[in-house]
């Protein structure tokens, strides 16, 4: 899991059955001090986390997959937890 | 998950079996303010996405999972097509 902050949101209309429902955020991967590292990223959102939030992601299918319920869903990256605090 | 602008198209008609009837696409990956990064990849399309289009794709395991036939060696495939990317609050 990834600690990532929630910058933006992408709008789709036409996509893949399993995305229906789901809404898409947009993350930028953060360090442990919360300051940016690296390329952002889509992540599937779970907990209605919104802008500015930090939160918890997975990057990985099968935890998104068992999460999802659906074994066969082509979903990698997931946010999965709002965080409140890091210490 | 990751941004993507469809810049073009790539005709093949030798390919492997798993990859008949599916169409695939030039592709300039974009970051979060649709900013070129990276060179060009080619995807498979899922959702009719056409030139210009701005779209989402997933590589790995899950690229193959987004076709219907899933023993396909595909590594990035289009999951769908973004009407709009925003930024902030």
């Amino acid at each position: 899991m990834i600690l990532g902050k929630v910058i933006g949101n992408v709008v789709s209309t036409i996509k893949l059955p399993v995305y229906q429902g789901y809404k898409i955020l947009i993350v930028q991967p953060v360090n442990d001090r919360e300051e940016s590292q690296g390329e952002s990223v889509l992540a599937l959102d779970t907990v209605q986390a919104g802008v500015g939030d930090t939160v918890l992601v997975i990057d990985e299918g099968n935890s998104s997959r068992l999460i999802m319920n659906n074994s066969t869903a082509p979903v990698r990256t997931m946010i999965v937890g709002i965080v409140d605090a890091i210490k | 998950m990751k941004l993507g602008k469809v810049i073009g198209n790539v005709v093949c008609t030798q390919k492997v079996e798993s990859f008949q009837d599916i169409k695939l696409l030039l592709l300039q990956p974009l970051n979060e303010k649709l900013e070129e990064i990276g060179d060009p990849v080619v995807a498979c399309d899922t959702v009719q996405a056409g030139i210009n289009d701005i779209v989402f794709y997933e590589g790995g395991r899950e690229a193959a999972l987004g076709l219907k036939n899933w023993f396909n060696p595909s590594d990035l495939t289009i999951m769908g097509i973004v009407d709009q990317v925003n930024i902030g609050e």
